[in-house]
C-alpha cells in the first residue's frame, strides 16, 4: 500500500484532536501545554506533508520551522507562567487559579 | 489765608467726624468716655472755624470741586457730577455758628449728663451731628446737601429717641423722623425738576442755568416750592411744625444744639441757598408760610406750662420770620436772625437745662417761681437771652429783628393788597413774642416759690454749665454785631453777608413783585424808623402786660382766662394740630395700612396659599404618575437587562478550558452551518 497524502493528513488531525483533547480536559497546566505542542505539531505534519505532496516545494518545510520555533517561545514563557503559578497557589491546577474571577 | 480757605474747611469738616468714629468705637477704652476729647476737639474747630471767617473776610469766596462720577454722556448735558466745598459768607458764618454752640454745648453736656448710662453714646452722637451739619453748610452740590440733611435728621432721631427707655421720647423721635420724611419728599422732587431741566447739582451751575431760562416759569415756581417743603419739615414751619414741640424730649443741651440754634436752622440756610433763584410766586408761598407758622405758634407759646415747651414754641416763631424775612426779600436780615437767634435761643435752652438741674427734673414752670435768688447766674443769663428774642434795644436780636420787621414794612409798601397781613401779623408776633417770654421768665425767677421742698433744695449749676450760659448771653450784646446799636446795616455782619440781587429781579408774580435790590433796599430805608419805633412800642406794650400780668398781679389772669376759655383752651391745646393730624393723616394712613394689610392677608395670602393648594394637588398626582409609570418603565428596563446578565453570566464561568469548548463547538458548527448553504 502506497503511503500517500490522506495517511498524513489522518494521522495529523488524530493529533489534533488529542491535542485539543487534553488541553480541554486536563486540569494540570503542564499536560494542557502539552496538548498545545500536539496541536502544533499536528500542524506541522500537515503543512510537510502538503510540501512534499502538493509541490509547496521548501514553502511548507519553512513555514514548519517556524512553527516550531514559535512552539519553544511559547513552551519558555508557558513554562515561566506556570512557575509563577505554582509560586503564588502552591499547585499547578488551572482550575485553583480563579481569584481574579470574584 | 489759602490755606485757611482751601484746605482748613476739609480738616474743619472732618475733626467732628473723627471725634464720633473714635468716641463710638473706642469710647470704653478711654478715661471718661473721651468727653474731654470731644470737648477740646470742638474749641479746636471753633478756632478754625473762625481762622476760615477771617480769611473770608479778606481773601473772598473760594470754590473747589472734584470730579465725582462721570456718566460719559449717558444723560444729555450732564456728563460730569461734580461734589466739592465752597466758602461764601454763609458758609464761613453758618461754621462759626454752628462750632460754637456746639462746643458749648459740649461743654455744658459734660455736667449736665454726668452720671448717664449712655454718657460716651451721647458723645459720639453729638460729633456725628456736629459732622453732618458741617457738611451741610460746606457742600456746594444741592445732592451732597441733601445726604447732610438726611444725616442731620438721623442725628437728630438718635438723640431725641436717647432715653428711649421711656414711651415719650420712642414717639417723639419716631414723629420727627417721619414728619421730616414728609418735607424731603418734596426736597428731592425739587432736586429731581433741577436735574431734569439744568442737568446739574452744584449751586452755581443751577444758578446759571436759571440765568439762562433753562429752568422757568411755572417750573421754576415748582422746583423752588419742592425744594421749600424741604425747609418746611427741616425748620418746623407750619404745617410740619409738630415735630419739635414734641422733640424736646431729647436732652436739654441737644434741644440748645439742633433744636434751636442749628438743624432747624438748616431749612433757614437752604432757603436762603436758593433765595436768588426763587420765583415770585414761591417767594410767596414762603412769606406766608413763614409769617403763618410765625403767628400760630406765638399763640401757642402764650398758655403753655412746660418750660422747654415755651421755648420749643417760641423757636417754631422765629424759624417763620427767618423764612418770611427771606420770602419777603430781606435775605441778609432773615440770616442775621438765624444767627443772633441761635445764640440768644441756645443761651434760653441751657439755662432752662440749668433750672431743670436746679429743680431736679422739675420742667413745670407753675411748680417754679424765685428761682433768682438762688440760681443768680442762670436768671441773669436768662434776663440777656430774653431781652434780646424779646427785641430790646442793645441786643442782638433788636438788631434782626427790627431789620426784619422794617423789611416787611417795605414789602407790604411795595406790593399792597393781601400783602398788608403780613407786617401786621409780624408786629403782633414781636409783642407776643416779649409777652410770652417775660411770662415765663417772672413766673420762673421772680415772685414766690410755689414748690418750697423743691425750691429748698435747689441750687446754682456748677462752672461747666454756666460758663458756656455767660459767653452765650454775652454774644447777645449788640456790638458783637454792629457798632451802632440801632441798626446793624453798617455793621460788618451785615457787610459781609451782602444782599444777593435776584436773578428774577423785576418780575411779578401774582401778589408779588420782586423789586431789583437797589430799589428794596431804598424802601428798606424808609422804613427803618417807622419800623424801629413801632417795634419798640410793640414790644414795651408786651413786656408791660406780662408784669402787670404776673408780676404785679393788676388782673386776675385765671379769671380773664376764665372768660375766653375757648381761646385758651386753643391755644393750650396748640391749635389743635396733633388732633387734626391724629384724625385726618394719620388715621387716614393707618386705615390705608389696616386695608393693605386685610388685603395682604386675605387675598394675597389666599392666592399664594392657593396657589400652594393646587400645586400640591397637582404634584401628588405627578408624584404618582411618576413612581408608578416612569419608575416602572425604568425598573423593567433594569429587570430584562438583569434577566439577561444572569443567563449569560452562566456561560463565564472564568475557565479558559471552557471557553475553549466553546470555540472548538463554535467551529464545529459554524462548519456544518457554511457547508449546507
Amino acid at each position: 500500500m502506497e503511503i500517500g497524502l490522506t495517511h498524513y493528513l489522518v494521522l495529523g488531525a488524530v493529533l489534533f484532536g488529542l491535542g485539543l483533547f487534553a488541553m480541554i480536559s486536563r486540569r494540570n497546566a503542564i499536560l494542557v501545554l502539552m496538548g498545545i505542542e500536539l496541536i502544533l505539531n499536528a500542524a506541522n505534519i500537515n503543512l510537510v506533508a502538503f510540501s512534499r505532496y502538493n509541490g509547496l516545494g521548501v514553502d511548507g518545510q519553512v513555514v514548519s520551522i517556524f512553527v516550531i520555533i514559535l512552539a519553544v517561545a511559547e513552551a519558555a514563557i508557558a513554562l515561566g507562567i506556570v512557575l509563577n503559578l505554582y509560586n503564588n497557589f502552591a499547585t499547578v491546577d488551572i482550575d485553583e487559579a480563579n481569584t481574579m474571577k470574584d | 489765608m489759602e490755606f485757611a480757605l482751601q484746605k482748613l474747611p476739609v480738616i474743619v469738616l472732618l475733626i467732628p467726624m473723627f471725634s464720633f468714629l473714635v468716641l463710638a468705637f473706642f469710647g470704653n477704652k478711654i478715661p471718661r468716655g473721651g468727653d474731654w476729647l470731644a470737648t477740646t476737639l470742638l474749641f479746636i474747630n471753633l478756632a478754625f472755624s473762625g481762622l476760615i471767617l477771617f480769611a473770608f473776610g479778606t481773601a473772598g469766596r473760594y470754590e473747589m470741586n472734584v470730579e465725582w462720577m462721570d456718566l460719559g454722556g449717558a444723560i444729555p448735558g450732564a456728563a460730569k457730577f461734580l461734589a466739592g466745598f465752597q466758602i461764601d459768607a454763609l458758609t464761613a458764618v453758618m461754621l462759626v455758628v454752628v462750632n460754637a454752640i456746639s462746643a458749648f454745648v459740649h461743654l455744658y453736656s459734660v455736667k449736665y449728663m454726668e452720671g448717664d448710662a449712655k454718657y460716651k453714646k451721647y458723645f459720639s452722637y453729638l460729633g456725628l451731628f456736629t459732622f453732618s451739619m458741617l457738611g451741610l453748610v460746606l457742600t456746594n452740590s444741592i445732592l451732597l446737601m441733601y445726604v447732610f440733611w438726611e444725616l442731620v435728621g438721623l442725628s437728630s432721631y438718635l438723640l431725641i429717641g436717647f432715653w428711649y427707655e421711656n414711651k415719650a421720647p420712642q414717639e417723639a423721635a419716631k414723629k420727627a423722623f417721619i414728619v421730616n420724611r414728609i418735607g424731603d419728599a418734596g426736597f428731592l422732587l425739587g432736586i429731581l425738576i433741577i436735574f431734569l431741566t439744568i442737568g446739574t447739582f452744584t449751586f452755581t451751575d443751577i444758578f446759571a442755568g436759571v440765568e439762562a431760562g433753562k429752568l422757568a416759569g411755572g417750573t421754576l415756581t415748582a422746583a423752588g416750592i419742592l425744594l421749600f417743603c424741604g425747609a418746611v419739615g427741616k425748620s418746623a414751619q407750619f404745617p410740619l411744625h409738630v415735630w419739635l414741640p414734641d422733640a424736646m424730649e431729647g436732652p436739654t443741651p441737644v434741644s440748645a444744639l439742633i433744636h434751636a440754634a442749628t438743624m432747624v436752622a438748616a431749612g433757614v440756610y437752604l432757603v436762603a441757598r436758593i433765595f436768588v433763584m426763587l420765583s415770585a410766586d414761591a417767594l410767596t408761598v414762603v412769606t406766608f408760610i413763614g409769617v403763618i407758622t410765625a403767628f400760630i405758634s406765638a399763640t401757642i407759646a402764650l398758655t403753655q406750662n412746660d418750660i422747654k415747651k415755651v421755648l420749643a414754641y417760641s423757636t417754631i416763631s422765629q424759624l417763620g420770620y427767618m423764612i418770611m424775612a427771606i420770602g419777603v426779600g430781606a435775605y441778609s436780615y432773615g440770616f442775621f436772625h438765624l444767627v443772633t437767634h441761635a445764640f440768644f435761643k441756645a443761651c434760653l435752652f441751657l439755662t432752662a437745662g440749668s433750672v431743670i438741674v436746679g429743680m431736679h427734673h422739675i420742667q413745670d414752670i407753675r411748680e417754679m417761681g424765685g428761682l433768682r435768688k438762688k440760681m443768680p447766674i442762670t436768671f441773669y443769663t436768662f434776663l440777656m437771652a430774653t431781652l434780646a428774642i424779646s427785641g430790646v434795644p442793645l441786643t442782638s436780636g433788636f438788631l434782626s429783628k427790627d431789620a426784619i420787621l422794617a423789611s416787611t414794612l417795605a414789602f407790604a409798601g411795595v406790593n399792597g393788597g393781601i400783602t398788608i397781613i403780613v407786617p401786621i401779623l409780624a408786629f403782633g408776633v414781636a409783642g407776643l413774642t416779649a409777652f410770652y417770654m417775660f411770662r415765663l421768665l417772672i413766673i420762673t425767677f421772680l415772685g414766690e416759690p410755689k414748690n418750697q421742698e423743691k425750691f429748698d433744695h435747689c441750687h446754682e449749676s456748677p462752672a461747666q454749665m454756666t460758663i458756656p450760659l455767660i459767653i452765650l448771653a454775652v454774644l447777645s450784646f449788640f456790638a458783637f454785631f454792629s457798632l451802632n446799636p440801632f441798626s446793624a446795616d453798617s455793621g460788618w455782619f451785615l457787610n459781609m453777608v451782602s444782599m444777593p440781587e435776584s436773578i428774577l429781579a423785576g418780575t411779578k408774580g401774582a401778589i408779588y413783585h420782586i423789586l431789583p435790590l437797589e430799589e428794596f433796599k431804598e424802601h428798606l430805608h424808609h422804613a427803618h424808623n417807622t419800623a424801629m419805633i413801632l417795634s419798640l412800642a410793640i414790644s414795651g406794650i408786651g413786656i408791660l402786660t406780662a408784669f402787670v400780668f404776673y408780676y404785679w398781679k393788676k388782673v386776675n389772669v385765671d379769671k380773664l382766662t376764665d372768660s375766653i376759655k375757648p381761646l385758651y383752651n386753643f391755644s393750650l391745646n396748640k391749635w389743635y394740630f396733633d388732633e387734626l393730624y391724629d384724625k385726618t393723616a394719620v388715621a387716614f394712613t393707618m386705615g390705608i395700612s389696616r386695608l393693605s394689610a386685610w388685603v395682604d392677608n386675605k387675598i394675597v395670602d389666599g392666592i399664594v396659599n392657593g396657589a400652594a393648594t393646587v400645586t400640591r394637588g397637582f404634584s401628588k398626582y405627578t408624584g404618582l404618575f411618576d413612581n408608578i409609570f416612569v419608575d416602572g418603565l425604568v425598573n423593567l428596563t433594569g429587570g430584562i437587562v438583569g434577566a439577561f446578565g444572569l443567563l449569560f453570566r452562566k456561560f463565564q464561568t472564568g475557565k479558559i478550558q471552557t471557553y475553549i469548548a466553546f470555540l472548538v463547538f463554535g467551529i464545529l458548527i459554524l462548519y456544518f452551518v457554511f457547508r449546507v448553504f
